[in-house]
């Protein structure tokens, strides 16, 4: 299966926005990690902003990038939702609150728990009535999402907006799941044509004595390895260097995406 | 501009399993439809005080998952064990792996809440510091995580193919039937498993009162006075295989789906139900059918006032009064991420033994909906059935299934 990818966003400590992390990708520039502000996600409408989960800002932050970069109109953009825990911040609350003796969960908190709430705000700001899935495969969440966003595209000829993120865990939470750092990541795929940054093809092949690719960089490689969305990283580097390169993600204990990259 | 939505190859369901609170397997759950038995009783959830009724499956208390799968041992796991013991399932997966190899069958799950119910235990466990107990840290993975029911029911069936979990509400394990059908027509795969599990946990109890959605008697769906849904658990699984390998006449499959969103609120449904209508167009568009085609629409039928009202307006605008619709949901309760796949399989009971079930609970139908509501349950032979699913985040998935002629 052969795709296109027309539009990116990135955010994450030291890499915030496509363009701005090119050189640190291709690894002309170092990489230097420093606290990301509080992302813009200058689509949600000010009080939907307001009151919304870090999950949401950052997912709609890098969404809107790459959808702006691919110059598509998002309401013509089936999406995909990548992330292995979803809103763990919303969740730590509202089970702080069911620990306690009078259980008042507040009604907002609750419907921003559902593993979709990225999806249903993206579906807000942009009022896309397209289909879009949230998906989990624990640490592969972005391979798994890769998967459902290229087959979507190849059968449906369609572009697809894939969104991976996790967010830092709270504590103590972060004690069963310890992701320290948020990364977020969205690719605009597209059947193939002229106008992409880049190609792939993708298959899946049996478990692999290759190992997945890593990262040359020690600190990018550590995000890489704690964050599931920064599992992207690999093919990030390689569309930034305009590298041909074949990228192999794991995919559960038996598969390997392998992603051949033609720029 | 709708999407452009090709005809799809109908995918067979070779083997199905259901457990909801009115039975395990298909067997007794068809019981129930036809003996209009319901499964809701007042909740007698753990310490929960809520005045409300529940589809609570009796026994997930008194067993625990051992061996090999005690790692993912939590309620909603429980549950999913016990869904694929009935109906000889694992029968026909091991039958499918026989045939196919472990690597080409796909596992694609639903649930909305997977097994937080352990983190909400975890979390009343708190040490003096606030730290969570070692049991629930090294189980974190296979309880409550999202992917965990997919791990385990991979794990339960020794399959080695491509496994996600999706997520989106109550829309979740109609969803799956979507994704699996782009895996198979993709080459990814020759046969998937697909399915849903959602289990009670306080969140959703506390949270659906938080919202005063909940109902202080057994939900009455349609009805003029439904006064909000009763929450209920599921587990449901299908095997799923392109009907070119495996087409027997007869045979139940599925003919289309249609996804879609609202783009309109989170918790609240596009007033004009244009989401709702979208996705049960593609959903015809895909299956080639038109309105007419249809024998009986299963409702997602929450008996909350808005859903109810909303999806009447939608499937009115497309079927008019002319074709039987009813919702499920006075039987089962909400089984919220396990909808999808409960009333994709009730769809199967009543195409293959030629019944509707007329609306439970349902005295006096709202004199407002448009639609045929279907009161009392009907024989008469049924060939494609619509069944609608609509979630939080205004995600939408409506089905089509049908017998292969």
């Amino acid at each position: 299966m052969k795709v296109g990818i027309q539009g990116i966003g990135l955010l994450a400590a030291g890499l915030e926005g496509w363009c701005a992390s090119r050189a640190v990708l291709a690894g002309t520039e170092p990489f230097g990690p420093v606290a990301v502000p509080d992302p813009e996600a200058a689509l949600l409408p000010s009080n939907e902003r307001r009151r919304s989960s870090d999950c949401v800002r950052w997912a709609l932050h890098v969404a809107q990038e790459a959808i702006a970069q691919s110059g598509l109109d998002p309401r013509e953009v089936p999406t995909v939702f990548a992330s292995s825990g979803g809103e763990t911040g919303v969740l730590d609350t509202l089970c702080r609150t069911q620990a306690m003796p009078e259980r008042v969960v507040s009604p907002t908190l609750f419907h921003q728990s559902v593993h979709n709430t990225a999806s249903g705000y993206w579906g807000i700001a942009t009022t896309c009535q397209q289909s879009s899935t949230a998906l989990s495969c624990y640490d592969d969440s972005f391979a798994a999402g890769l998967l459902e966003a290229i087959t979507f595209v190849c059968v449906e000829q369609r572009p697809v907006l894939l969104v991976a993120y996790d967010l830092a865990v709270p504590a103590p939470l972060s004690e069963a799941r310890p992701i320290a750092i948020g990364f977020a990541v969205a690719l605009v795929l597209v059947p193939p044509s002229d106008s992409s940054l880049a190609s792939m093809y993708l298959r899946l092949e049996e478990a692999h004595q290759d190992e997945p690719t890593g990262l040359v960089d020690p600190a990018l490689e550590q995000v890489r390895q704690n964050n599931p969305a920064a599992r992207s990283l690999p093919l990030l580097s390689a569309i930034a260097a305009g590298r041909s390169q074949s990228i192999r993600l794991s995919l559960l204990d038996s598969q390997q995406l392998v992603l051949d990259l033609d720029p | 501009m709708l999407p452009n939505v090709q005809p799809m190859t109908p995918l067979t369901l070779t083997a199905s399993t259901l457990v909801t609170a009115t039975g395990r397997g298909l067997g007794p759950v068809l019981q129930a439809l036809r003996e209009r038995r319901s499964g809701l009783k007042p909740c007698d959830f753990e310490d929960v005080t809520l005045k409300t009724y529940i589809g609570r499956i009796e026994g997930l208390e008194d067993f625990s998952l051992g061996n090999e799968l005690e790692r993912f041992d939590c309620r909603n796991n429980r549950l999913a064990w016990l869904g694929l013991q009935q109906d000889g399932f694992m029968v026909a997966v091991a039958e499918a792996k026989q045939r196919y190899g472990a690597h080409r069958v796909a596992v694609v799950m639903g649930t909305s809440t997977s097994g937080i119910l352990e983190t909400e235990h975890a979390y009343q466990a708190r040490d003096l510091a606030g730290s969570l107990p070692a049991w629930y840290t090294s189980r974190y993975r296979y309880t409550h995580n999202m992917f965990s029911l997919g791990h385990f029911v991979r794990a339960c069936l020794g399959l080695r193919g491509p496994a996600m979990v999706v997520s989106t509400a109550c829309s979740s394990s109609a969803k799956v039937f979507a994704t699996a059908d782009r895996l198979l027509r993709a080459g990814l795969c020759d046969a998937a498993i697909v399915g849903g599990v959602d289990s009670l946990c306080l969140t959703t109890l506390y949270g659906f009162s938080a919202l005063q959605l909940l109902s202080a008697s057994p939900c009455r769906p349609c009805d003029e006075d439904r006064d909000g849904l009763s929450l209920g658990e599921a587990a449901g699984f299908a095997l799923l295989e392109p009907s070119t390998y495996v087409s027997r006449r007869g045979a139940v499959a599925l003919l289309g789906y249609g996804e879609s969103t609202d783009g309109y609120h989170m918790s609240h449904p596009h007033p004009e139900g244009a989401g709702a209508i979208r996705a049960i167009r593609d959903a015809l568009d895909r299956a080639g059918l038109q309105p007419s085609d249809i024998d009986y629409v299963n409702l997602h039928g929450t008996a909350t006032r808005v859903n109810d009202a909303v999806e009447d307006k939608a499937v009115s605008s497309i079927f008019g009064r002319t074709t039987p619709c009813s919702s499920t949901k006075g039987w089962t309760g909400h089984t919220l991420g396990a909808a999808g796949i409960t009333e994709a399989l009730i769809s199967v009971l009543c195409l293959k033994h030629g019944f509707l079930p007329g609306t439970l609970n349902c005295e006096r139908i709202d004199p407002t909906l448009r639609s045929w509501i279907l009161r009392a349950n009907d024989v008469r032979p049924v060939r494609r059935i619509l069944s609608n699913i609509f979630g939080f985040g205004g995600n939408n998935c409506s089905l089509i299934l049908g017998t292969l002629q």
